[in-house]
């Protein structure tokens, strides 16, 4: 684990909005069947990466690969084991809760699952009060309005203020997770597989809602989600995870034309597209096995397990974290600025 | 495991008119029992399966793909029927079949992949158990002799360790080799047809690959039908000869794999297309995604005529009260058939229906 130097700056870009620098987040655990045990979960074994103003950076990787441990702590949500959480000029992972309190406004989470997340005895109204409020943006007199103004901006009609969560589609509710989340008039949303509960058809409108909404309030976005189509669709750039590290971190456009990193390019090959004669003549590279368990992680290059591309080297040293193109990075030992032969396109 | 290639199987043409179905669905309608009196969740739907094929079954939750094929079999919960239709398979009609009939088809001739293989299996049985089970009561196996059948079958789906594993309980495996134990149940009895209903929706998309990847070979090798009940349009282009798309209980659209991706005609496929963002495509960021406005109806609130109407942007004064026959569109290619007035033309829905009145 390296806490190297702050890693990109696009040429141009905005500052950095949040910067993460060697985070890591450990799950004590107790295992047997009477909890006799005591084990280590690595669900984030020191991350860095800058997140700049206006982005959207997403965090892509399999399940247990760390990405929701990775936004949850980011927020403070979790307290890191180890790291920083620099906003603002300050450190989140050193403040205390009270002291977090008014931060909290400005960073904001959507869940995956909207029924879970919205309390089923508040109307739609009281639920979208309740944070204005809390954060002094409007008073009882004037939060109708304020509510009023963020169903609109959330395409949901004024009436559906007084309305019960039991009482929507899965798309409305998601619309309104997203509105409570806007009502705090936040700067930086985390999207933790916003998306994914949706059906196809509700999941467009909810994806361009989102984009219209960070071009109207200029919102910086840490997207997590499993769907790389939908990844390359909305990201500006994109890191992706494996065991608890980063593996590649790109321009959106870089990584999808140029996957540098062998569990990268396994990623999107493994990825089906909407079309028949694609599919046939497309050639797959299948990776053998699981993932290894987070309890136990490999040594070395974590990856090297199920890398095709693994020497000897892979099983006992980490891999550097390494800009091998402009803005781009990546932990391998043997990736080179060039995409490596006899892979899919 | 490298699996035999899937272009031979995926491109026999589907004109070629020599397998015979091996499933006859026709006018299925299943209903729920709600508060407010009967729903209706699936509407006549009338598809056939033919021997060998890979049918692909797609549509949004509340379609009805899942219930309108576990009804085939009598596997419905309380309070939901079969109200109609028929079910030709094997020279039987399922629909009329006897619960004791239907049992010694459930697992023998028909197998079962179910999406979630940690619900589906039993938590306190040793897979090899689970495994053997089907092949005692179907087959009439004895024990030893089944005990080495199951052996074979975690070797034929390639489970790290097959034998070694047969003594193991679900939760000691991961997620991916416990849908490998699922799909080896249901091959165990070596069905001619296998219904997988979203196998692979709760797995990771590099495991996910690897499941694809067996039932293709699987499938090349042991010549079975399969029906896969999915909510994803990409993982069946690559996957199944035929795609029958499904909305609010009705059947949208049915047609040959290449055939409904190049020119789909329903304007819900179409719409449901266009919503996917290409992982191939170097676009515009600033490029918005087609969506369709609005959600699927429920089931007991769908509208007189096509379903769709409310969210059709090609919608005609007639979509309102009259539901639209499936049909063979006219120039397109065999085999291709849609519910939609606007593609077939609203005259030609309304000559389908008066013969068979």
């Amino acid at each position: 684990m390296s806490l190297a130097e702050p890693t990109t700056t696009l040429p141009g870009a905005p500052e950095p909005i949040l910067s993460i620098r060697g985070l890591v987040k450990h799950f004590n655990v107790r295992l047997g069947a009477f909890g006799e045990r005591g084990a280590t979960v690595h669900a984030l074994d020191g991350i860095t990466f800058d997140v700049f103003e206006g982005e959207t950076l997403s965090l892509v990787g399999e399940s247990g690969c760390g990405k929701s441990t990775a936004g949850t702590t980011v927020l403070r949500l979790q307290t890191p084991t180890a790291g920083e959480i620099l906003y603002g000029g300050r450190d989140l992972a050193k403040l205390s809760e009270k002291e977090l309190r008014p931060l909290r406004a400005d960073l904001q989470i959507v869940f995956q699952d909207p029924y879970s997340t919205l309390n089923p005895r508040m109307t739609v109204g009281e639920e979208l009060a309740a944070p204005i409020l809390h954060h002094g943006h409007a008073t009882r007199k004037t939060v109708a309005k304020v509510v009023e103004q963020l169903l609109a901006d959330v395409g949901l009609p004024a009436r559906f203020a007084s309305r019960y969560p039991h009482e929507l589609s899965g798309g409305q509710r998601q619309r309104v997770v997203i509105a409570r989340a806007l009502g705090c008039r936040p700067r930086f949303i985390v999207c933790d597989e916003a998306i994914s509960a949706l059906d196809v058809s509700v999941q467009a409108q909810i994806i361009n809602l989102l984009q219209d909404l960070q071009e109207k309030y200029g919102l910086t976005y840490l997207f997590i989600a499993h769907d790389l189509a939908v990844v390359r669709h909305i990201s500006t750039r994109v890191a992706v995870m494996y065991l608890g590290r980063f593996a590649e971190l790109a321009p959106s456009e870089d990584l999808f034309r140029m996957p540098l990193h062998p569990y990268t390019r396994a990623l999107l090959s493994a990825v089906p597209e909407a079309d028949p004669v694609v599919e046939r003549s497309r050639k797959r590279q299948i990776l053998e096995g699981d993932v290894p368990s987070p309890l136990d992680p490999p040594p070395g290059c974590r990856f090297h397990t199920r890398c095709p591309m693994a020497q000897e080297i892979c099983r006992s040293a980490v891999p550097e974290w390494r800009e091998v193109r402009p803005n781009h990075h990546v932990a391998c030992h043997f990736a080179g600025p060039d995409p490596a032969p006899g892979l899919p396109s | 495991m490298n699996a035999a290639p899937a272009h031979p199987v995926a491109a026999v043409p589907e004109s070629a008119p020599a397998r015979p179905p091996i499933l006859s669905v026709d006018g299925l309608t299943v209903e729920i029992d709600g508060r407010y009196g009967a729903a209706t969740i699936v509407d006549g739907i009338s598809f056939h399966v033919a021997e060998g094929e890979t049918l692909g079954v797609v549509g949004e939750s509340g379609c009805g793909k899942s219930l309108s094929m576990m009804s085939l079999v009598g596997l419905l919960p309380n309070r939901i029927k079969v109200v109609g239709g028929s079910a030709r398979f094997g020279g039987k009609d399922l629909i009329k079949a006897s619960k004791r009939e239907l049992r010694a088809i459930r697992g023998g001739e028909i197998g079962f992949v179910f999406q979630d293989p940690m619900t589906s299996l039993n938590p306190v049985m040793r897979i090899g158990e689970q495994l053997m089970e089907p092949l005692i009561y179907h087959r009439g196996m004895k024990r030893a002799e089944a005990r080495k059948r199951a052996g074979d079958l975690l070797r034929l789906v390639g489970l790290p360790g097959a034998e070694a594993r047969l003594d193991n309980y679900p939760h000691e495996l991961s997620g991916g080799m416990r849908q490998r134990v699922m799909i080896a149940i249901g091959l165990a009895c070596e069905p001619k047809l296998l219904i997988a209903d979203e196998p692979t929706t709760a797995l990771d998309v590099t495991i996910q690959a690897q499941i694809v990847d067996l039932v293709k070979s699987l499938k090349a090798r042991l010549g079975m039908s399969v029906i896969w009940i999915t909510h994803d349009l990409a993982l069946l282009a690559g996957l199944v000869d035929r795609v029958m798309v499904l909305y609010a209980g009705t059947v949208a659209e049915d047609a040959p794999v290449d055939a409904l991706y190049a020119e789909p005609l329903h304007p819900y496929t179409r719409g449901l297309l266009a919503s996917i963002p290409k992982l191939t495509h170097e676009g515009d960021k600033a490029e918005r995604l087609a969506s369709i406005g609005g959600t699927p109806p429920e089931p007991g609130r769908r509208p007189k005529g096509c379903p769709f109407a409310p969210r059709c942007p090609a919608r005609l004064a007639v979509c309102d009260d009259t539901m639209p026959p499936l049909l063979a569109a006219a120039g397109a290619r065999p085999g291709h058939r849609v519910a939609c007035h606007a593609v077939n033309g609203a005259d030609r829905a309304i000559a389908a229906a008066e013969p068979a009145r």
